[in-house]
């Protein structure tokens, strides 16, 4: 935090004071967070020296070095090293991207307005829920096989698996938000002239927002999941395929990068999401 | 302070209304009323006795099981921006500001622009609370709350108010005052009001006519008017003897013991 400008304030003289306790309350936890992440990585380079054997037949001889990662992560990026991974992220991550926000915005797309309608009416509700209770407990990975017979591999099969499996939690946040919508707002949203459909708009949606945006965060979540899985065969460009083609090569740093990779993007769409959310809302109070 | 547009107005013709729930509770039965435009009207009566099941039938959000209810001459068939609700728990959208709150029944309408935020305004003044228009409901108290709901619906221009045990949740202080501010409301207006209450002296202070009820599910009698008693007080003085004697008589009424109408 920069002190460059001197506000004209008489409140000037308290500020310093003000600020340290706050500096030291957000220092504490960065300072608390950082000894076991070193920890794991010095017992990573001594295990990987050491060759040492773990439970579960670890081999810790087959790790790289987590220096060789990092170099390795360089390449990906910045393209120190003139291989085949030299800054291949640029590719692999757009189309990756692209195909996990397709999957999720499709999911979405069908979810919310199909469990807004379960949550308020019997009807739909009895319509739909032995479909969704039917297919729910198929694991995305059941379906890769029969999605390679019906669709071959590629964007198609990854945006279609996507889908499949950010659905659920979505639609599932829906509903329970949509039930718990008090049932004084959709009266007195109806008092005021809002029509039956209306209130499913300007009450149900608003009241349910929490809900839906827990769904859509556990629903993209698991779309990162899905797309490494879908890229495993076939796929020329994808974090996921990159991950399997340096299986192929023996390369096992880049397979450590490929999976740092996927850790931050996935990171970092959660909290693009999360930024979404606040600019829609801004400060608004939501129901809990 | 601002003055308030003369609002439409309608009269309430009921009869032979009568409501049992799905489940079979005999909430209320053979009710005849007819209240006139502009007129003051509250319903007393004990806990159970189909106050609010009569409110909740003339807002449209219950259908009754025999008798029927004109409004202005027009059925009631379901909620409408005619017939203002105010509740006991306010009811405000709790993501809309004040503002928002009051001029989410004008945008229904398709006003004007200009006209949503003039009648948003205004309606935001006359019930004093210009200075927290930005702000959201849970960052006000009770009274203010409540203040919201009742300029939310009076800028639907209603030509009936309908309002259960609106101050039924606030101290006595903030009621009083509120009591005071929907007189006075109720003057400039003209709006036909239902009002529900369990404290006799409420209505006594606000009403033209007081619509007594006793009976009940609890009681073995469905509920049911037990009188109607008019309120001929040139001044609302709550500590003159002339109010007492009508609080007492309707006190009396209250306790009877109920037989079917
Ligand atoms: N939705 C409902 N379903 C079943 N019974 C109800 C319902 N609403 C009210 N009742 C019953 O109807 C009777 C009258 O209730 P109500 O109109 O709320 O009385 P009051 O407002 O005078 O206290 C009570 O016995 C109550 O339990
Ligand atoms: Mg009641």
């Amino acid at each position: 935090m920069t002190t460059t400008a001197v506000p004209v304030s008489a409140a000037v003289p308290t500020a310093p004071a003000e600020r340290r306790p706050r500096r030291k309350g957000r220092l504490r936890p960065v300072l608390l967070g950082l000894p076991v992440p070193l920890l794991f990585l010095l017992l990573w380079h001594l295990g990987r020296e050491g060759r040492w054997e773990l439970p579960f037949g670890i081999r810790m001889g087959f790790l790289p070095y987590p220096a060789d990662v990092a170099g390795g992560l360089a390449n990906y990026v910045v393209g120190t090293r003139d291989n085949a991974f030299s800054n291949l992220l640029w590719e692999d991550l757009p189309a990756s991207a692209m195909r996990v926000f397709a999957g999720f915005a499709l999911a979405t797309l069908i979810a919310v307005p199909l469990g807004v309608l379960m949550g308020r009416f019997t009807t739909a509700n009895a319509l739909f829920d032995p479909m969704i209770n039917l297919f729910r407990p198929i694991p995305a990975t059941a379906w890769v096989p029969l999605v390679a017979l019906l669709i071959g591999y590629g964007d198609q099969a990854s945006i279609f698996l996507i889908t499949l499996s950010a659905f659920f939690p979505i639609v599932l946040g829906t509903i329970s938000g949509a039930r718990q919508v008090p049932e004084r707002l959709l009266e007195a949203a109806r008092m005021l002239g809002t029509s039956g459909a209306g209130t499913l708009l300007r009450v149900v949606l608003p009241a349910s927002a929490p809900a839906i945006v827990n769904g859509m965060r556990v629903g993209l979540g698991l779309s990162w999941v899905i797309l490494v899985l879908s890229e495993t065969t076939g796929v020329p460009t994808g974090l996921g395929s990159t991950i399997f083609l340096a299986r192929d090569v023996v390369q096992t740093d880049q397979i450590v990068v490929g999976m740092i990779c996927i850790a931050v993007a996935g990171f970092l769409s959660d909290r693009l999401l999360k930024l979404v959310v606040r600019l829609l809302f801004r400060d608004r109070p939501l129901i809990k | 302070m601002d003055h308030l547009i003369a609002g439409r107005t309608a009269d309430v013709r009921i009869s032979g209304l009568g409501k049992t729930y799905d489940g079979g509770v005999a909430a209320m039965a053979d009710v005849d009323l007819t209240i006139a435009s502009g007129e003051f009207v509250a319903v007393v009566g004990a806990s159970g006795c189909g106050k609010s099941t009569l409110l909740r039938i003339l807002a449209g959000f219950e259908r009754p099981t025999a008798g029927s209810v004109e409004v202005g001459g027009t059925p009631v068939t379901g909620p409408g921006p005619d017939r203002g609700v105010v509740f006991q728990d306010y009811g405000l959208f709790p993501w809309l500001s004040v503002r928002e709150n009051v001029a989410y029944g004008p945008s229904r309408k398709k006003l004007p622009k200009g006209e949503i935020t003039a009648v948003t305004d205004k309606f935001i003044a006359a019930v004093g609370l210009t200075r927290f228009a930005a702000k959201y409901p849970s960052q006000l108290s009770g009274g203010m709350q409540q203040r919201v709901a009742i300029a939310r619906v009076l800028a639907n221009d209603p030509s009936l108010l309908l309002m259960d045990e609106p101050f039924g949740a606030l101290d006595a202080l903030t009621r009083t005052d509120l009591q005071t501010e929907l007189r006075r409301i109720h003057v400039e207006t003209r709006t036909t009001v239902v009002f529900v209450t369990h404290s006799i002296e409420e209505a006594v202070y606000l009403a033209d006519r007081v619509v007594v009820m006793t009976g009940g599910a609890s009681h073995g009698v469905p509920g049911h008017v037990q009188a109607v008693v008019p309120v001929e007080l040139a001044d609302r003085d709550v500590t003159s003897p002339a109010f007492n004697e009508v609080k007492r008589q309707i006190a009396a009424l209250v306790h009877t013991v109920p037989t079917p109408a």
